[in-house]
């Protein structure tokens, strides 16, 4: 994967830039600095990570996020027209939609890929659908209600939450030209 | 607008846990089963955002990003997007961990109370591993040919990461 060059890279480039450079000492406390730091960041991140996805759990337990599911068949409609209303794809989209608003992931990404089945089942065909397209392009796009990570992040600051509306905004400004894009580049081909 | 940020994770918690006590869910036992969850993925990321902090670090370290951001510096000024952000807006849909990796070290040198405290946290919470998503969704059906995905996925990504920099001029500062 892209990954695998881009670590590759800065590794590469970094060893490289600092051999010229003289910067020798330097990158190599950088990387002992590094790695601890990771460690740290993640116990940092964990209490309320697992805080957050145990809320969350109750929220899929006790059907809160089902009253969403309801709520939000109309907009996929919108976006997906060519569904049939009530087939297993629909139904899998608007889950997937659903555990990406509240966070969870770790539901939102097996709902996902049982809505690209369900897709490539309608679809037969090695060329994406438009529906495949635009699926994922939603799913690039962030679409969380709360920015959980970076609130825990912002441990520290006057108002870890100040940054929720403004994220809100710029996720709709983003997603809204992520979707025009998709629908208007379809008609393109 | 303060208000709704601040009332919006109290609010919801209180209707999540109200709602499912009514409806007679064993609520610290879902609690703990989902929390369980997030040890898991908090382990699940350490691998990865050792590999990447280690990298950025060196890369930063070694001059390296020094010299990229002098490069295209002129660009910046003219679109105002601070030079601090760029890393970020380059890692953000390549890798989670990296980009967290990014903001975490922008917050503790800026202060997340500063205009480029904000802006990063702006900018994490409302993009997305765009490039991640992709490969998994599309790697799991046999689709050769993405169409525009990619063009259309890209697109969202500039506009979130331009535009998360005017909100916070905007709105917070």
């Amino acid at each position: 994967m892209l990954l695998n060059y881009i670590w590759g890279g800065l590794m590469l480039v970094s060893l490289a830039t600092a051999l010229f450079s003289g910067n020798l000492k330097e990158v190599t406390s950088a990387a002992m600095a590094g790695a601890a730091e990771a460690v740290s960041m993640s116990f940092s991140l964990l209490g309320m990570m697992c805080f957050w996805t145990g809320i969350m759990k109750i929220a899929q337990d006790g059907g809160f996020i089902g009253l969403f599911t309801r709520a939000m068949r109309p907009l996929i409609r919108l976006l997906f027209p060519r569904l049939p209303k009530h087939s297993k794809a629909t139904d899998a989209i608007v889950m997937n939609i659903t555990a990406n608003l509240f966070g969870i992931g770790n539901a939102a990404t097996p709902l996902g890929l049982k809505a690209m089945k369900e897709l490539s089942l309608l679809n037969k065909s090695a060329v994406a659908s438009n529906e495949m397209c635009m699926f994922v392009v939603i799913n690039t796009a962030s679409l969380q209600l709360i920015p959980s990570t970076v609130i825990t992040l912002r441990q520290g600051a006057q108002n870890p939450f100040e940054i929720i509306v403004p994220v809100w905004l710029v996720s709709i400004a983003a997603i809204t030209v992520g979707v025009t894009a998709a629908k208007l580049l379809a008609l393109k081909e | 607008m303060e208000i709704i940020s601040v009332a919006i994770i109290p609010l919801m918690i209180f209707a999540i846990i109200a709602h499912a006590t009514a409806k007679r869910v064993k609520v610290f036992d879902a609690f703990i089963n989902g929390a369980k969850d997030g040890i898991d993925t908090c382990f699940r990321i350490l691998p990865s955002l050792i590999g990447l902090l280690t990298a950025i670090s060196m890369f930063r370290a070694s001059g390296a990003l020094t010299i990229i951001t002098n490069f295209i510096a002129p660009v910046l000024s003219m679109i105002q997007f601070p030079k601090e952000l760029v890393p970020l807006a380059f890692m953000r849909p390549i890798s989670g961990s990296g980009a967290l990796a990014i903001v975490r070290e922008l917050l503790s040198k800026h202060g997340p109370d500063s205009f480029l405290g904000r802006a990063t946290s702006v900018m994490m919470g409302s993009t997305e591993t765009t490039f991640y998503t992709i490969a998994i969704y599309f790697g799991s059906i046999n689709v050769k040919d993405i169409r525009y995905t990619v063009k259309a996925a890209l697109l969202a990504d500039l506009t979130g990461i331009l535009v998360s920099v005017y909100v916070v001029r905007l709105l917070l500062c």
